[in-house]
């Protein structure tokens, strides 16, 4: 338990209730927004909406920051480079996403909603994720 | 409230269900100057390299998921869901956990974090997996594959 440990879990805590909040627990809707050429279902448009209007903001507030409140300093993404590797998993993670209507937010926030095919989910992503580490090895 | 034409939509609980999530990537990049994406998270809870807050801080994030889908459940007496069967969710969860890592994010990271900060290789990423989502369940339907109960 340290500083980060409490804003980590209301981050935890709001991201969870926020996607069950906006359906997104449930696969059902969620491939109701991807079929877009049969019954569409706009509703994660206007989560997808609401969170990046948020972030918006958030975005602005950290360009007058020097550090964040409560750690020393900010570790963010810098690349810019458009690569296969980048699309080419896009790619692979939208087919899984479209498969079963789940990414990996929603398949760990519905371990306590379908707890048996929410942990199926979660073991297969985190096996997809080692299967990517052993191929690459560990970076140095 | 429903959209006309969209019976099915749920615009306001989706609105604010995102405003909850967008606050909670706020959280994360305010308090702790990191990124809240979700898959690489839990690739770093696992051991499995990721990225963004410590390792502790990744598991209580992860706790935190369910727990607030819980109030929610609660507070609402129980969620709708329904869920493909065993097989396809090994399947899609394989996908996506492969994908993730090779694309470096997800919905979260990409879609609500990077996509906010204008950022190219998210909304790239974010155009390309939405794409292929909807491909997807396109090709699903045509084939008359049905996935979920």
């Amino acid at each position: 338990m340290n500083r980060t440990t409490l804003p980590s879990l209301l981050s935890g805590i709001l991201f969870g209730a926020g996607l069950a909040l906006g359906g997104m627990t449930d696969p059902a809707r969620v491939r109701g927004f991807l079929d877009l050429f049969g019954a569409w279902d706009p509703t994660l448009a206007f989560v997808m909406g609401g969170a990046v209007i948020v972030m918006a903001i958030a975005w602005r507030v950290v360009a007058r920051m020097r550090q964040p409140w409560l750690t020393e300093a900010f570790h963010l993404p810098t690349r810019a480079d458009l690569t296969p590797r980048l699309i080419g998993g896009a790619a692979l993670f939208g087919v899984g996403w479209g498969i079963a209507g789940l990414c990996p937010g929603p398949g760990i926030a519905a371990l306590v909603i379908e707890p048996m095919s929410a942990a199926v989910f979660v073991a297969a992503m985190l096996v997809g994720m080692a299967a990517v580490r052993l191929v690459e090895g560990t970076p140095a | 409230m429903t959209l006309p034409g969209y019976p099915e939509a749920a615009p306001l609980a989706g609105l604010a269900g995102g405003v909850l999530i967008g606050l909670a990537a706020a959280v994360m990049l305010l308090g702790l100057g990191r990124i809240a994406g979700v898959s690489g998270i839990a690739a770093k809870a696992a051991g499995l390299g990721g990225s963004g807050i410590a390792r502790s801080g990744a598991w209580t994030f992860l706790v935190g998921l369910p727990l607030g889908a819980l109030l929610v459940s609660l507070a609402q007496g129980g969620i709708a869901a329904s869920f493909a069967s065993t097989p396809v969710l090994v399947i899609a969860g394989l996908l996506v956990g492969i994908g993730t890592r090779l694309g470096s994010g997800c919905t979260s990271g990409h879609g609500v974090c990077g996509v906010s900060r204008f950022s190219a290789r998210s909304i790239v990423a974010t155009l390309t997996f939405m794409a292929a989502g909807i491909a997807t369940v396109a090709a699903m339907n045509a084939l008359g594959l049905e996935v979920l109960p």
